[in-house]
C-alpha cells in the first residue's frame, strides 16, 4: 500500500492556493460527461453533492435515511468554528490551525489542518448566504461563543441546534439542485459494496431499503461521506442508525483505514440507566462552567447526595487539575470520571456516574440565573431521568461521541483506491488523536463546499470523458453477487440470539477493553474474543423477514456484522500504538495520570490494509512531519 | 391570468376567496344587526331606515347581486376545500375520535354554514319576498303599510317584525339560525383573520381573543329581537 | 410495569393493515417509548414473529425520523416533544396503548408504523432554498439581521420535518411545515429576492402532493414537537396574497 499524502510544497499559507492553481481542471463542457456518486448526505455529503452539481458534474446522491435532512449531523448542538476574528480578540487562521493541531495532540497532518482553518471563514459566509439563522447581536451582526480548547470566541451557533441549521442549509442547497434536475437523489438507499474496476473506484452496489431491490450505480468517481462509526460501541451519542458499513466495505475493497482506535469520549452525558438503553444523550459541555463534579470519598458510599457532608466529597477535577478544574478538556475529564468509578466511588444505581452539582452556583447566582442559562438542559435531564437537577445533583458519565479515525485520505481527500474520495467524519484527516469542540461541523462543510470541488477535478482530468464503465460490467455483477450472498447468508442463519444481543455484547467488550483507557492485556483479550463473537453471530443470529422488502432487522444485522469486524481492527490499532495521545490512553504510557506521547516512534498515522477474512491486517504508516509547529506536551494542570 | 388561476385553483387562493367573501358577509351581518336593533327605537326609526335602504332600486340590486356573488363564491370555495380535505385524509385514528385540540365549531363549519344558508333562504322569503304562506300568521306582510311623517306611504317593517316573531316556532328557528351563524363565526372570524394573514405574532393573540367575543355580540344582538317580541315587546303595535 | 399494545401491522404499501394486540414484557418506567418498542421487538423476534417496523434515528428529538400516533395523537401526549422523547412513566400500569402510523393521504404507509414522507422533500425542492452558489457569498457580516427577525426566523427554522402537523390535522394539511420554511427565508434579507416565487412554487407543489387546506383548527401546533407557531401560517397566507398581486 502506497501512502503518498500529496501535500503540496511551499510555505504553509500558500499550499492550498498553489494546489488549486496547479491542479488539473475539467473543462466546463466536459463536466457533465462525468458522473459522481456521493454516498451520504450529512454536512459533508450534502454540501459536496450540491457544490459538485453546481459546477456541472452529473451527481447521484444516496443516503439510507428517508430524506437527506435526517443525517446524524442534525444532532450537533454546540456550534461551528471559524477564524473570522469578528470579536477582535486575536483570532486568526494561524491560531485556529494551531489550536486544532494541539487539540489533536500532534497526530494530524499540518497542511490539512491549515487548509481547514483557511476555508473556515468562507463556510460562515456560505451558510449565512443560504439563510442559516445564526445567533446575532442586537446590532444585527453575528454572535460568537467560546468553546473548549480555545482562548478566543470563534464559535458560531444557532441556539442549541447548530448542526440542524447547518444541515438544513446544505440540504436546501441540495434540494435546489435536485429541483433543477441536476442531482439524482436516492434516499432510503444503503450502499453495501464498492465496485473497483482496474484498481479504480467506479461505482457502488446499494440496496433500496423500501423495496429490497439492489441497484448498481456506475460512476467516474465515488465520494463517501458516511459519517463516524462510534455505534460500534452500541451505546453512544450517535444516532441509532449511524454505521460503518460504507467505509468498511470500501476498506475490504482496498481502502486503507487510518487510526481506527481514535475515539472521542464526551464527559457530560446522561449515564446508562438500564440494560434496555438504546442511546446516550449528550448534555452540553457548557454545564461544566457552573457545575462542580464530585463523588463520595468513601468507596461504595450509597447515601443520597444530600446526606453526604461536604468533607466526605471529593471534587476530583478541582483536586487533580487545579488550574482548569471542572473545565479540563474532554478527554481528561472523561478519564478522571472513569478513574473514580473504577475506584468504586461512582454514583447512581450502576455505579457508573459522577455528580455534577449546581448547588454552589445556585447559592451564588440564584436559581433564576441557572434556570435561564441551562433551563432547557435541566428539562431534558428531567424528562429522561425523572430527576430534578435543581434539587439534587445531576448524574453524568462519559460516552462515545466521535471517531477521529476513518479511511485514510491524501491531501485531495482521495483514499488509497484511486477515484474513491472520503469526506467528513468518515475520513481520518484533520483531528489527529482528539477533536476540539465545534470542529467537526467545520471540517464536514470545508470538505464538501470547498475542498472536494477543487481536488476531485485533478483525478477526473486523468479519466477520459465518457469512460465510465457500464453498470452491467463483470465487476458490478460480481459485487452484486457478493452482496446478495451476504444477505442470503444473514437471513439463512435463523438462529436463536437477537441482533441486539450481539450488538450489546460487542459494545460491552469494546467499551471495557478499548474504551477510555486501554492496556495491552485487555486489548489482547478483546482481539481473542471478538472473532469468537463474530463466529457465534454467523451461527446463531436470528434475522427475521425477507430480502425483497423493507426489513429493518436485515439492515441492522448487516451493520452489526460489519461492526464485529471493525471492532477487532480498532483493538489491533490500539494495541499497536504503544503510546498515549489525545483520546487514546494506554495505561502503560502515562505520567502522573496524563498521556505520555511517544513522538519518536508514533508520530504517524497508522493505516491498516485488509488482507482477507481471518487474516491479520497489515499496518502501514504515514509519518507526520511537523515543519511549521513544534510538538509540545499538552498540559492542563 | 396567473393571478386568477392561482386564486381559484390553489389551496391558499381558495382560502383567500373564502376569507374575503367571509369578510364581506361578516360586515353585512354586523351592519344588518345594527340596522335591525333600531327596532328598539320604535316604529319611526326602523321604518325610516328601511325606507332609506330602498331609496334607490338600482343601488339595492347592485348590492344584492354583490351579496349573492359573495355567498356564491363562499359556498363554492367551502365545498371545494371540504372535498379536498376529505380526500387528503382518508383514514382517521382508532385511538381517538376527534383530532387533537379542535373545537366543535371548527369541525362543523360546512354543516353550520349550510344550515345558515337554509335559514337565510327562509328569512328572505319571510321578510324580503314576504311570502304569506310561510309566516304562519295568516296575514300578508306585503300589505303592511303606514304613512311616514312626510305623509308618504311606506312599508311598515316594525309591524312586520313584531308580527313575524309573534309565532314562537318562527322565533325559535331564528334563534337557532342565528345561533349557528354565531357558531360558524366563532371559528370563522379567527379563520378569516388567519387566512387574510393578520393573525401574526404581534396582533394574533389579541384577535384570537376577540373572535369569540364578536360572535357572542352578534348572537346576543340578533337574538334580542325575537326574544323581546316573545316577551311582549311591541304588542301594542299589533292592535 | 406492563402495558398492552394495540399496534397497526401492515406488510407493505398495498396490503391491508390490521390491529394486533401484544402484551409487553416487564418494563422499566424510565424507558423511552421507543426503547419499549425495542424490547417488545426483541421479544417478538424470539417468538419467531416479525418485529414491528418503526422509523427512528437520533432518539433525541431532532432528526424528525420517529413519528407514531399514540392513542390517536401524533408523537403522543405532551407538548413540544417527539415520540423518541416520550417516557413510559407517563403511562399507567396495565394501560392499553394504541399505536398507529401517521395517517394522511400524502403519507402512504410503507410498513407497519413507517410512512413515506417524501412529499416534503418535493415541496422543498420547489423553493425551500436561497439560490446561492457555493463560494459566491459576500462576507457574513455584510448582511446585518435585526435580532428579533433572526430569532423569529430561528423559531421557524427549528422545524424537524417530522410530519406530525400533517398527521394531526383533520385535513392533512402541510401548512405548518411549508409556512415554517417560507417564513424563515421570508424573514431574512437573504430570502427576499425569491420571496414571491418561493411561496407560489412551494404552495403549488404542496397542492400537487394532495395535502389538504388549512381550516385553522390548530391541531398541528399542538402536536408539533418544536412548537412551530400558527402565526407562520398567517404569515405565509399574507405572503401568498402579496405574491399573487405582485407576480413572480
Ligand atoms: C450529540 C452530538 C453533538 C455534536 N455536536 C457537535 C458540535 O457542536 N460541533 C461540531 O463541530 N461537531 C459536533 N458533533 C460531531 C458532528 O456532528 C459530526 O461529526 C458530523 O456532523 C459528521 O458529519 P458527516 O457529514 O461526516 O456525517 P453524518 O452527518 O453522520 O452523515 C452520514 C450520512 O451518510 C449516510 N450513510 C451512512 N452510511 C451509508 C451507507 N452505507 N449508504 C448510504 N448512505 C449512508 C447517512 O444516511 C447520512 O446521510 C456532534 C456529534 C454528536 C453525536
Ligand atoms: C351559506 C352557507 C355557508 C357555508 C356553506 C359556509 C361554509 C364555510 C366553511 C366550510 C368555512 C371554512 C371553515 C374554515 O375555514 O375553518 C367557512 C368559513 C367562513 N365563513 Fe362561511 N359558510 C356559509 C355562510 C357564511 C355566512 C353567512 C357568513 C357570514 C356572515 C360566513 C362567514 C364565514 C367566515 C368569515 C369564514 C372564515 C373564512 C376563512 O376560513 O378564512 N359564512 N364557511
Ligand atoms: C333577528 C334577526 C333578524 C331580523 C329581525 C331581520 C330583519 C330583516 C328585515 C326586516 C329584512 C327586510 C328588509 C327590507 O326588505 O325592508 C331583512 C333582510 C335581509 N336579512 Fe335579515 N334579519 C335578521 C337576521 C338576519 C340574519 C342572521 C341574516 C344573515 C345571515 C340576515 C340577512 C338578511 C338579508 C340577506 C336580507 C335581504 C336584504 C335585501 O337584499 O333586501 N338577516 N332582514
Ligand atoms: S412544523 Fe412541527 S410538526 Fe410539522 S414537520 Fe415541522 S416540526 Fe414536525
Ligand atoms: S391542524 Fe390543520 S387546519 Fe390548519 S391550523 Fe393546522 S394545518
Ligand atoms: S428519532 Fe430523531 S426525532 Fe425522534
Amino acid at each position: 500500500m502506497k501512502l503518498d499524502s500529496k501535500i503540496p510544497a511551499g510555505p504553509l499559507e500558500q499550499k492550498w492556493a498553489r494546489h488549486i492553481a496547479e491542479n488539473r481542471l475539467v473543462a466546463p463542457n466536459n463536466k457533465r460527461k462525468y458522473h459522481i456518486v456521493v454516498v451520504g448526505t450529512g454536512l459533508a455529503g450534502a454540501s459536496a453533492a450540491a457544490t459538485l452539481s453546481e459546477l456541472g458534474y452529473r451527481v447521484t446522491a444516496i443516503c439510507f435515511h428517508d430524506t437527506a435532512r435526517r443525517a446524524h449531523s442534525i444532532a450537533a448542538q454546540g456550534g461551528i468554528n471559524a477564524a473570522k476574528n469578528y470579536q477582535n480578540d486575536g483570532d486568526s487562521v494561524w491560531r485556529l490551525f494551531y489550536d486544532t493541531v494541539k487539540g489533536g495532540d500532534f497526530r494530524a497532518r499540518e497542511a490539512n489542518v491549515h487548509r481547514l482553518a483557511q476555508v473556515s471563514s468562507g463556510i460562515i459566509d456560505q451558510c449565512v448566504g443560504q439563510g442559516v439563522p445564526f445567533a446575532r447581536e442586537y446590532g444585527g451582526l453575528l454572535a460568537n461563543r467560546s468553546f473548549g480548547g480555545a482562548q478566543v470566541s470563534r464559535t458560531f451557533y444557532a441556539r442549541g441546534q447548530t448542526g440542524q441549521q447547518l444541515l438544513l442549509g446544505a440540504y436546501s442547497a441540495l434540494s435546489k439542485q435536485v429541483g433543477a434536475g441536476a442531482i439524482t437523489m436516492l434516499p432510503n438507499t444503503e450502499m453495501l459494496d464498492l465496485v473497483v474496476v482496474d484498481g479504480q473506484a467506479k461505482g457502488i452496489v446499494a440496496r433500496n431499503l423500501n423495496t429490497g431491490k439492489l441497484e448498481r450505480i456506475a460512476a467516474d468517481a465515488v465520494v463517501l461521506a458516511t459519517g463516524g462509526y462510534g455505534n460500534v460501541f452500541n451505546l453512544s451519542t450517535y444516532a441509532r442508525n449511524s454505521n460503518a458499513t460504507a467505509i468498511w466495505r470500501a476498506h475490504r475493497r482496498g481502502a486503507g483505514f487510518a487510526n481506527p482506535c481514535f475515539t472521542q469520549i464526551h464527559p457530560t452525558c446522561i449515564p446508562v440507566s438500564g440494560d434496555y438503553q438504546s442511546k446516550l444523550t449528550l448534555m452540553s459541555e457548557s454545564l461544566r462552567n457552573d457545575g462542580r463534579c464530585w463523588v463520595p470519598k468513601r468507596e461504595g458510599d450509597k447515601r443520597r447526595p444530600q446526606e453526604i457532608p461536604e468533607a466526605e466529597r471529593d471534587y476530583y477535577l478541582e483536586r487533580m487539575y487545579p488550574a482548569f478544574g471542572n473545565l479540563a478538556p474532554r478527554d481528561i475529564a472523561s478519564r478522571a470520571a472513569k478513574r473514580v468509578c473504577d475506584e468504586k466511588r461512582g454514583v447512581g444505581e450502576s455505579g457508573l456516574g459522577v455528580y455534577l452539582d449546581f448547588s454552589d452556583a445556585i447559592n451564588r447566582l440564584g436559581l433564576e440565573t441557572i434556570k435561564e442559562r441551562y433551563g432547557n438542559l435541566f428539562d431534558i435531564y428531567h424528562e429522561i431521568t425523572d430527576e430534578d437537577a435543581y434539587g439534587t445533583p445531576m448524574r453524568i458519565f462519559p460516552a462515545v461521541h466521535y471517531t477521529m479515525g476513518g479511511l485514510w485520505v491524501d491531501y485531495n481527500l482521495m483514499s488509497t483506491i484511486p477515484g474513491l474520495f472520503v469526506l467528513g467524519e468518515a475520513n481520518f484527516s484533520d483531528h489527529g488523536a482528539n477533536r476540539l469542540g465545534a470542529s467537526a461541523l467545520m471540517q464536514g462543510l470545508a470538505d464538501g463546499y470547498f475542498v472536494i470541488p477543487n481536488t476531485i477535478c485533478g483525478y477526473l482530468a486523468t479519466q477520459k470523458p465518457g469512460s465510465c464503465p457500464s453498470a452491467d460490467g463483470e465487476e458490478f455483477q460480481a459485487a452484486e453477487a457478493d452482496v446478495t450472498a451476504r444477505i442470503e447468508r444473514l437471513l439463512g442463519v435463523r438462529g436463536k440470539r437477537t441482533i441486539t444481543d450481539f450488538h450489546k455484547a460487542l459494545g460491552r467488550l469494546l467499551w471495557e477493553n478499548c474504551g477510555m483507557a486501554r492496556k495491552r492485556a485487555n486489548l489482547e483479550k478483546a482481539i481473542r474474543e471478538i472473532p469468537g463473537l463474530r463466529e457465534e453471530f454467523w451461527q446463531d443470529v436470528n434475522v427475521p423477514g425477507e430480502a425483497g422488502n423493507l426489513n429493518q432487522s436485515l439492515e441492522r444485522a448487516g451493520r452489526v456484522a460489519d461492526f464485529l469486524e471493525l471492532a477487532e481492527l480498532m483493538c489491533r490499532d490500539a494495541l499497536a500504538r504503544e503510546e498515549s495521545c489525545g483520546c487514546h490512553f494506554r495505561e502503560e504510557y502515562e505520567e502522573a495520570g496524563e498521556c505520555k506521547r511517544n513522538d519518536q516512534d508514533f508520530a504517524h498515522a497508522a493505516v491498516w490494509e485488509w488482507q482477507g477474512e481471518d487474516k491479520a491486517p497489515v499496518r502501514h504508516t504515514e509519518p507526520l512531519a511537523y515543519e511549521f509547529v513544534k510538538m509540545a506536551t499538552r498540559s492542563y494542570k | 391570468m396567473n393571478l386568477i388561476g392561482r386564486l381559484f385553483c390553489s389551496s391558499v387562493g381558495k382560502k383567500l376567496i373564502m376569507a374575503a367573501t367571509g369578510l364581506g358577509l361578516v360586515l353585512f351581518v354586523f351592519g344588518h344587526m345594527v340596522g335591525n336593533l333600531q327596532v328598539f327605537l320604535g316604529p319611526e326609526a326602523i321604518n325610516r331606515y328601511a325606507e332609506l335602504l330602498h331609496f334607490s332600486p338600482e343601488l339595492l340590486w347592485v348590492v344584492r347581486l354583490g351579496m349573492l356573488t359573495l355567498i356564491g363564491l363562499h359556498i363554492w370555495a367551502a365545498f371545494q376545500v371540504s372535498a379536498e380535505n376529505r380526500v387528503a385524509r382518508p383514514v382517521g385514528y382508532d385511538g381517538s375520535p376527534a383530532p387533537v385540540e379542535t373545537t366543535y365549531a371548527s369541525r362543523t363549519m360546512l354543516m353550520s354554514g349550510l344550515i345558515v344558508a337554509a335559514f337565510v333562504i327562509y328569512h328572505l322569503l319571510h321578510y324580503t319576498v314576504r311570502v304569506e304562506a310561510i309566516n304562519f300568521t295568516g296575514r300578508s306582510f306585503a300589505d303592511l303599510k303606514e304613512l311616514s311623517e312626510a305623509g308618504v306611504e311606506r312599508h311598515d317593517v316594525f309591524k312586520m317584525v313584531i308580527l313575524g316573531f309573534s309565532k314562537p316556532l318562527v322565533s325559535l328557528f331564528y334563534v337557532v339560525g342565528v345561533g349557528l351563524l354565531s357558531l360558524h363565526l366563532s371559528h370563522g372570524l379567527r379563520a378569516m383573520f388567519q387566512s387574510l394573514g393578520l393573525l401574526t405574532h404581534r396582533c394574533g393573540p389579541l384577535i384570537r381573543k376577540l373572535a369569540p367575543v364578536l360572535a357572542w355580540v352578534l348572537f346576543l344582538g340578533y337574538v334580542s329581537i325575537p326574544l323581546a317580541v316573545m316577551l311582549g315587546f311591541g304588542k301594542e303595535a299589533l292592535n | 410495569m406492563k402495558v398492552t399494545l394495540k399496534v397497526w401491522r401492515q406488510q407493505s404499501p398495498n396490503s391491508a393493515g390490521r390491529f394486533e394486540t401484544y402484551p409487553t414484557p416487564d418494563l422499566n418506567p424510565n424507558m423511552s417509548f421507543l426503547e419499549m418498542l425495542d424490547v417488545v421487538n426483541d421479544d417478538l423476534t424470539r417468538q419467531g414473529k416479525e418485529p414491528i417496523a418503526f422509523a427512528h434515528d437520533c432518539r433525541e428529538g431532532i432528526c424528525g425520523t420517529c413519528g407514531l400516533s399514540i392513542n390517536g395523537r401524533p408523537h403522543g401526549e405532551g407538548r413540544g416533544t417527539a415520540t423518541c422523547q416520550l417516557y413510559m412513566r407517563h403511562f399507567t400500569e396495565g394501560q392499553t396503548i394504541t399505536i398507529e402510523p401517521f395517517r394522511a393521504g400524502p403519507f402512504p404507509v410503507l410498513q407497519d408504523l413507517i410512512v413515506d414522507r417524501s412529499a416534503f422533500d418535493r415541496i422543498m425542492q420547489k423553493g425551500g432554498f436561497v439560490s446561492v452558489r457555493t463560494g459566491s457569498c459576500q462576507d457574513a457580516n455584510a448582511l446585518p439581521v435585526a435580532k428579533p427577525a433572526a430569532e423569529l426566523a430561528m423559531d421557524a427554522a427549528a422545524c424537524i420535518g417530522c410530519g406530525a402537523c400533517v398527521a394531526s390535522c383533520k385535513n392533512a394539511s402541510a401548512m405548518l411545515f411549508v409556512s415554517a420554511k417560507v417564513s424563515q427565508l421570508g424573514l431574512l434579507p437573504q430570502g427576499q429576492p425569491e420571496r414571491h416565487r418561493r411561496v407560489l412554487a412551494m404552495v403549488a407543489q404542496m397542492d400537487r402532493e394532495g395535502f389538504g387546506n388549512c381550516t385553522v383548527t390548530g391541531s398541528c401546533e399542538e402536536a408539533c414537537p418544536k412548537n412551530i407557531s400558527l402565526a407562520f401560517i398567517a404569515r405565509m397566507n399574507r405572503d401568498y396574497a402579496v405574491a399573487l398581486l405582485k407576480g413572480e
